[in-house]
């Protein structure tokens, strides 16, 4: 045990747990830091993932295993960690708290925060309540009921790609990924939930580069009678009764549209959580839009410019559930890479 | 007759010099339009035109905007233009009084000493040598500071002075030499002849000591050489800004102005500008965000050279800053959106597809909340909330299919588009039968003020509140916040609506002032006007502003304009809110009914 070596991996998400396990593995002694009170990250946040309905507990049971009683691995809670820095070869994180934990080298697996759509006020979203997130759309959803807040089941539902990505007003140029074909999960669950009623999905481009997505995305318009608009939605209002009103174009057709629905989901995008703008700033590996920055893309992705700081998952940029703990491995190789060689 | 061949370069100069300011006058002239010719007939007999000279001697010569802006720099100016332009009244009646004439010829009064020598007394001689001199030392502490502001521009409280063109260049170099070579011309003959007085007469003294006074013809022929070079390169330098200034202000007193096509007036316009670079040094484009040959002094420059870029006439906030800060007050802004007029299809109508929707019944008050409004709903919803508490039966005109009011259309110089535009609103707000139109939106108002031909008032919705708060239409309670107000650019400069806001909130909180208020109010950085800027340059403009406007941590930064609002929210330095918002925040329910508890029921959102 004595010269057994030490990882911190900050944050408790698929690309964390994944990590942290496969270390374990190598017999390396693992310090799982989370913030919040419990493991998992955003995969909490979803009832189904795309692109096969699979349930988001199920997936989550079994990334847990020989993570929660591993020997190799301590997971400790509520640590917020506020301050990392390499001293003398070893990398120190400070907590809110106070504590200090020490290791050989450190994983960032901050993750990931969803955009708050209240920043695009045009949407509504805060203002008018039949206005929700996709990410509240999943919580209804697991709840078994989709409901507009008078407490009925939606004749007309839209949901808007988009909020918050590709937007140059909101300073993110980028493509969140994960939207396009969560649009189209949400749309089937919604239709397989409520037939009668009519879903439209508002896109500027329809991204379905995974494997089933575009089949998925067929499917939605074959069996469940999804309807596809093309164009953004500029502005809404609320009518009388409640109602969502939609103005939009169409830019198929090249016409202003207006649309009435009870239920407006906004297919909010991908931003860099704040633990992983902070961390990465701290120590110069942060990249564009607060993301932290990988060595090298291609060929060094899950390492950073800093010797013994490692990247796993969607610090770096809008990854899916499925590249993530992939990618949470991937990390682990690089972490027992640079062990062997720092000996 | 007083001759010598030296006097040549001075004389062939000035005729040169009046032939093409005569030139460009009458060309200039005949492109005005016909309104700005009407008004100079109908103005060019009354006591508008003594205004305008007395405005010529103010800003002309005096330069007493300068002065408001650095008291050196207004000194620099005023000695070169009142200095000069004394030099030469004097000088004509000394030669006139010498020659006991008016018609003497007409280089005797520039070289005056060269040819009259003696000592020939006639009627109150004594008094111009020593009166001359004193010119001559006047204008002279002007070049001096002139040289001393090339040197190190920040002496005379510039931060950047303006960058020159080859014409410029000669002007310039031949200005700073004029007034030297005089001196040294005029000493010369002083000391071989003793007609100087303190000044020229102690500079000759020094000469004789080195036997310079030899070179007396010398030195005449390069001060007339300098007078023809600067006299040539005047009408195609900055220096043409002497004669026009003078014919712009007389212009503008008659009650000419930029419309929306480029005429005759613009010309002189252009030609006004003197290139002081004034208007740099306030332009947020240069100071915050670095943006370099864009500003007003480049864009009037490049327009008047004819080689203008699309970058220099659309990269642009249109913010007014630089109309407020020009001392000859060009227009500049109009004259942008006169430069930047895409060719547009004559006759086409662009928004037929629009289907107004007329008023259907008569309303007391007409309500349009304009499109940026619309992207910032809880401003709507708290305009209607203030007019059902206080009782008025309005009309919300563009609430489901709001047309544009044309304006940052016609910012962008699409006037046929703008034109069509009005035209479906006009019809609109007259089909209401409404005695005033209330509107959320500086763009609107702007619009709507001066573009529009309406028989209504026109209130932004700060005015309108106001009235109803001073009239006790509605009550409203302090809230005790701290409160920083920002003037947006179309209310304040455009449209000179900075107390209403200030008094009204100065009810519901504690107003406190911020370093760029009112006339100097800074622009939020998202501007319709300017399509073409860069993000990251946005940003930069709009964290600037937003510093500065925070500096006091106020709980809240309050606007008027829903644009700015949308611009400072993704700035995330403060609370945002719109003084609409403010006020349904605050307002004291007089009649709260059960209906007004329901209403505010449904905007608690709902807890998933």
């Amino acid at each position: 045990m004595e010269n057994k070596k030490t990882v911190l991996v900050i944050g408790a998400g698929p690309a964390g747990i994944s990590a942290a396990k496969s270390l374990a593995n190598d017999n390396i002694s693992v310090t799982v830091l989370e913030k919040e009170d419990t493991f998992g990250g955003n995969i909490n946040n979803w009832a189904k993932l795309f692109p096969n309905f699979k349930d988001a507990g199920e997936v989550k049971s079994s990334l847990i295993q020989n993570f929660v009683n591993n020997q190799n691995i301590k997971i400790v809670y509520n640590k917020k960690v506020t301050e990392l820095k390499k001293h003398n070869q070893k990398w120190i994180a400070n907590t809110s708290d106070g504590e200090v934990f020490e290791s050989d080298a450190a994983i960032l697996s901050t993750g990931f925060k969803v955009f708050d759509a209240q920043y695009k006020e045009e949407l509504g979203y805060g203002i008018y309540p039949n206005v929700i997130t996709s990410v509240e759309f999943e919580k209804m959803y697991k709840n078994g009921k989709i409901l507009t807040v008078q407490g009925s089941v939606p004749k007309k539902i839209a949901f808007l790609n988009c909020v918050g990505s590709r937007d140059e007003k909101v300073g993110n140029h980028y493509c969140s990924r994960i939207c396009c074909i969560a649009a189209v999960k949400q749309a089937i669950e919604f239709k397989e939930l409520y037939p009668q009623s009519e879903a439209f999905i508002f896109y500027m481009d329809i991204r379905m580069a995974g494997q089933f997505y575009e089949e998925l995305y067929r499917k939605s318009q074959e069996k469940h009678g999804v309807v596809y608009i093309r164009g953004r939605i500029s502005e809404t209002s609320s009518t009388i009764d409640k109602k969502v009103q939609i103005k939009a174009e169409d830019t198929l057709a090249a016409t202003p549209l207006r649309m009435t629905v009870d239920m407006l989901v906004l297919m909010i995008g991908v931003e860099a959580s704040k633990s992983t703008t902070i961390l990465s700033k701290q120590n110069n590996i942060d990249g564009p839009y607060g993301f932290a920055k990988s060595k090298d893309i291609h060929t060094a992705d899950n390492y950073s410019n800093e010797n013994g700081l490692f990247l796993a998952g969607s610090c770096k940029r809008p990854l899916t559930l499925t590249e993530t703990i992939a990618d949470g491995k991937s990390a682990a190789i690089s972490v027992v890479e640079y062990l062997k060689q720092t000996k | 007759m007083n001759y010598n061949p030296f006097i040549i370069p001075f004389t062939t100069g000035a005729i040169i010099l009046f032939a093409i300011i005569i030139y460009k006058f009458i060309a200039w002239y005949r492109k005005l339009d016909k309104k700005q010719r009407f008004y100079l007939r109908k103005n060019i007999l009354t006591f508008k035109s003594i205004e305008a000279i007395k405005e010529s001697f103010l800003e002309a010569l005096i330069h007493r905007n300068i002065y408001k802006k650095n008291l050196l720099l207004g000194y620099m100016h005023m000695s070169l233009a009142f200095g000069w332009f004394l030099l030469i009244i004097f000088g004509k009646i000394e030669a006139s009084l010498h020659a006991q004439t008016l018609f003497e010829e007409p280089w005797l009064a520039i070289f005056f000493r060269y040819f009259v020598r003696d000592e020939h007394k006639f009627f109150m001689s004594e008094i111009f040598p020593p009166l001359m001199d004193f010119l001559l030392l006047v204008i002279l502490s002007g070049v001096l500071l002139a040289w001393l502001k090339r040197f190190s521009s920040s002496l005379l409280g510039m931060k950047k002075t303006t960058r020159h063109s080859k014409f410029d260049k000669i002007a310039l170099a031949s200005l700073w030499w004029i007034f030297p070579l005089r001196l040294l011309s005029e000493s010369s003959t002083a000391a071989l002849t003793g007609n100087g007085s303190f000044l020229t007469g102690t500079v000759g003294n020094l000469m004789a000591v080195l036997n310079l006074q030899y070179f007396e013809i010398y030195f005449w022929w390069a001060y007339s050489i300098c007078l023809f070079a600067f006299f040539v390169s005047l009408p195609f330098s900055r220096y043409m800004h002497i004669p026009t200034e003078v014919v712009f202000i007389f212009l503008k007193k008659w009650g000419a102005t930029a419309g929306e096509e480029y005429s005759g007036y613009t010309d002189f316009q252009l030609n006004a500008c003197s290139r002081c670079g004034i208007c740099i040094d306030v332009c947020q484009m240069n100071f915050a965000a670095n943006i370099q040959n864009v500003q007003s002094v480049y864009f009037i420059r490049d327009t008047r050279y004819k080689h203008l870029k699309d970058e220099t006439a659309n990269n642009c906030l249109m913010c007014g800053r630089c109309v407020e800060a020009c001392p000859v007050g060009l227009e500049l802004t109009v004259i942008r959106q006169q430069l930047r007029n895409k060719k547009e299809i004559a006759g086409k109508h662009y928004y037929d597809y629009t289907k107004p929707q007329e008023a259907d019944k008569k309303y007391d008050i007409v309500y349009f909340a304009g499109c940026m409004t619309h992207l910032t709903p809880s401003i709507i919803i708290s305009m209607k909330k203030i007019f059902e508490e206080a009782g008025i039966n309005y009309w919300f005109m563009d609430e489901n299919k709001g047309t544009c009011c044309g304006r940052p259309m016609r910012q962008q110089g699409f006037i046929q588009q703008s034109k069509d535009l009005i035209s479906i609103n006009q019809k609109l707000i007259n089909s209401s039968g409404a005695k005033t139109l209330v509107t959320s939106c500086p763009i609107c108002y702007k619009s709507f003020k001066e573009e529009y031909v309406l028989d209504i008032e026109i209130k932004h919705h700060s005015e309108f509140i106001n009235e109803l708060i001073e009239n006790n239409k509605i009550k409203i309670q302090n809230s005790q916040k701290s409160i920083v107000y920002h003037d947006p650019c179309e209310l304040g400069r455009g449209s000179g609506i900075y107390e209403e806001p200030r008094n009204i909130l100065a009810k519901v909180g504690n107003l406190k002032s911020s370093e760029f208020e009112k006339q100097n109010s800074l622009c939020c950085g998202g501007s319709l006007s300017n399509a073409i800027i860069e993000l990251e340059d946005q940003i930069k403009i709009r964290n600037h502003a937003l510093e500065n406007l925070t500096a006091c941590n106020p709980d809240i930064l309050a606007t008027a304009c829903p644009l700015c609002k949308k611009t400072f929210v993704h700035g995330n330095k403060a609370k945002v809110m719109d003084i609409a918002e403010i006020i349904a925040e605050n307002i004291s329910l007089q009649n709260q009914s059960s209906k007004h508890k329901e209403k505010n029921k449904i905007k608690t959102k709902i807890e998933l």
